[in-house]
């Protein structure tokens, strides 16, 4: 016989690398594909979308300094982690997607091995869309990509990890941080996520997690002045127009709301979208009397 | 003077220290005729209960302090702040551009109030001094071997009389905490009248460094011996140690200030310095000065705030309240 009590979990937010309870006290009802409760997450206010914005403010610099081996190896250290709790993945999404357990399965593989695939992607982008320049004089003129700052992403409503995963992955790979808003009717498999970024060597504040209503919390931060840009993939039409407008003010860069089969394998546009091209002119160095150099 | 304060034993549980029969001016006036006299006043005081007092300052800081009371508490903070800079690495540059912030904090939005002061090293009062000429900004400079105090009395006073001769307005000095802790109180008293008479028309904060004194006994005592020595302001901290302003220990020194005035009609300003670096955090105090001292003291004659980076936060809140958008670090100074 089995008396034994069940133990629920308390779903929480992902801020700073820490788990706080969001700020208002507020949490919703996250049910199955089906209408049945699943668990309570966290309903973000406004203000926890500010204190998120502060700690991933407080995050870029360490992360966009570190070396793009370095973020590699922690991107990878991260698939690592989630491989290890592939059956909580696979029931959440089982649950979230309405999906068969062997579907469920098959769409985590998936998302790790998009996730190892952006790993990759870190210190091999620059060469790509980067290099030296010829330029007329003597000078060396490079180009060289930058990460965009603090990106705020409205996570794809329908895939709730596969989307979550092809759309994060790409933002921090670069060196940004990010605020990411979870699938408001989904929200589970991004805040167990967070809880797998804890503990894989990722600095806190580089992915903050709110969940909540989409709507209610991407306002304040598509007009945050200290967001430097915005991913719309969660919005729908009117939301992502109201979205646009607001981020205008303080010239956020922002990625609009596109079709996108999250099975696919992707190309570098997520990677590319917030990125900023440096150019430097350097001298070749002093010219001898004699017209060369040293 | 035992009979005098016999009344605090009854008050004892309570914060309060007012006491009923207050001693007059004029027993206050004996107090300091020796150090025996002195001694017996300061450990006469009342002890302070510290988790009431703890308390009481935590529940102060809990209050919902919204939209147009938040941008008058905001304003009235920015007026408030003596902006600071007291690193080894100050260039006149560096107190020329902080004398151009304090005057007009918020360049985009000439609405936004002055500083109540730039706070810098003697050497770099002049500097200070003319980069806020025809402002309402004073200049106030540390002084007294500032932050250890560890000099001979003749080096302080020159240190003060430099600054004066500079023109500064306000004299920050420190007290001998050396001094104090060995139970030296009348030394620390002398040296407190020295600096006064030395300041001359600047207005004089006393600084105790809270943070050395070990216990809240020690910072009631501190702050009863610096007003009777005659300071006009009293002060927390250097910003230099772990220890900085706390809710707390403002709120003591708020209670001595208070009481101060109730018995020698003298009112004396408070400022707390170091640690503050969120508009929040300084509304809390704003909530603890009305609570404790009253209205009287929410003036920048009489309460002043000792920051730096507090002002960057009063400004990109002042922002978000009349933009309704949140601000960034990119729409302040880099100071």
């Amino acid at each position: 016989m089995s008396d034994r009590l069940s133990v629920f979990k308390t779903y929480k937010l992902y801020v700073g690398g820490k788990f706080p309870r969001s700020e208002s006290g507020r949490v919703y009802e996250v049910t199955d594909s089906k209408g049945k409760w699943l668990a309570n997450a966290p309903q973000a206010s406004r203000k926890d979308a500010r204190d998120a914005v502060v700690a991933a403010r407080k995050a870029f610099g360490g992360w966009s300094g570190a070396t793009a081996y370095n973020r590699g190896q922690i991107l990878y250290r991260i698939a690592e982690m989630l491989e290890g709790r592939k059956d909580q993945f696979v029931r959440e999404v089982a649950d979230a997607e309405g999906l068969s357990k062997s579907k469920a399965a098959a769409v985590v593989d998936a998302a790790i091995d998009r996730w190892v695939w952006y790993a990759g992607w870190t210190d091999k982008i620059a060469q790509v869309v980067g290099g030296a320049n010829p330029v007329a004089g003597p000078y060396f003129n490079l180009s060289s990509p930058e990460p965009t700052g603090v990106v705020t992403v409205l996570a794809p409503q329908e895939s709730s990890f596969l989307g979550l995963i092809s759309v994060v992955a790409p933002v921090i790979a670069t060196g940004n941080t990010v605020i990411v808003i979870a699938s408001e009717n989904s929200p589970l498999p991004a805040l167990s996520l967070g809880e797998v970024l804890a503990t894989s060597d990722l600095p806190g504040g580089v992915v903050n997690v709110l969940s909540g209503k989409t709507a209610e919390i991407a306002a304040p931060l598509a007009a945050h002045q200290d967001v430097n840009a915005i991913d719309l993939a969660g919005a729908d039409e009117v939301l992502a127009k109201d979205l646009e407008i607001a981020a205008a003010d303080n010239l956020k860069r922002v990625l609009r709301p596109q079709p996108v089969d999250y099975t696919e394998t992707p190309g570098t546009e997520r990677l590319t979208a917030f990125l900023e091209t440096k150019t430097v002119w350097h001298p070749t160095g002093s010219l001898g009397v004699g017209g060369s150099s040293y | 003077m035992p009979g005098v304060y016999s009344c605090y034993a009854r008050r004892y549980a309570r914060l309060v220290t007012m006491p009923t029969n207050a001693p007059t001016a004029h027993a206050l006036g004996d107090v300091t005729a020796s150090d025996s006299t002195l001694r017996r006043f300061l450990h006469g005081l009342p002890g302070v209960d510290a988790v009431g007092l703890e308390a009481r300052a935590a529940s102060l800081g809990t209050r919902s302090i919204k939209t147009t009371a938040k941008a008058y508490a905001i304003d009235l903070a920015i007026s408030m702040v003596d902006l600071t800079t007291l690193e080894g690495a100050d260039t006149p540059g560096k107190v020329r551009a902080l004398g151009a912030k304090a005057v007009r904090p918020d360049p985009t939005d000439r609405t936004s109030p002055s500083t109540a002061a730039v706070c810098v090293y003697p050497d770099m009062v002049a500097t200070a001094k003319e980069a806020v000429a025809g402002s309402s900004v004073k200049v106030a400079s540390v002084a007294t071997a500032f932050p250890a105090g560890r000099a001979a009395l003749d080096v302080k006073l020159a240190d003060v009389r430099d600054a004066v001769a500079a023109g500064a307005d306000e004299i920050d000095m420190v007290i001998d905490r050396g001094a104090f802790l060995a139970g030296k109180y009348m030394k620390v008293y002398d040296e407190i009248v020295a600096v006064k008479e030395a300041s001359g028309a600047a207005r004089l904060k006393v600084i105790f460094e809270t943070g050395e004194l070990s216990t809240y006994d020690n910072i009631r005592r501190a702050s009863w011996l610096g007003m009777l020595a005659g300071a006009d302001f009293i002060k927390t901290s250097t910003g230099k140690v772990a220890v900085n302003a706390t809710p707390a220990n403002t709120l003591l020194m708020l209670e001595a200030v208070r009481d101060f005035r109730e018995q020698t009609g003298i009112q004396v300003g408070v400022k707390p310095a170091g640690g503050i670096r969120t508009s929040k955090d300084a509304v809390k105090f704003l909530v603890i000065v009305n609570e404790t001292a009253g209205e009287d003291w929410l003036d920048n004659h009489w309460f002043r705030f000792g920051a730096s980076s507090l002002l960057n936060d009063l400004l990109m809140q002042r922002q978000k309240l009349a933009t309704g958008r949140y601000s960034g670090p990119d729409y302040v100074t880099v100071d």
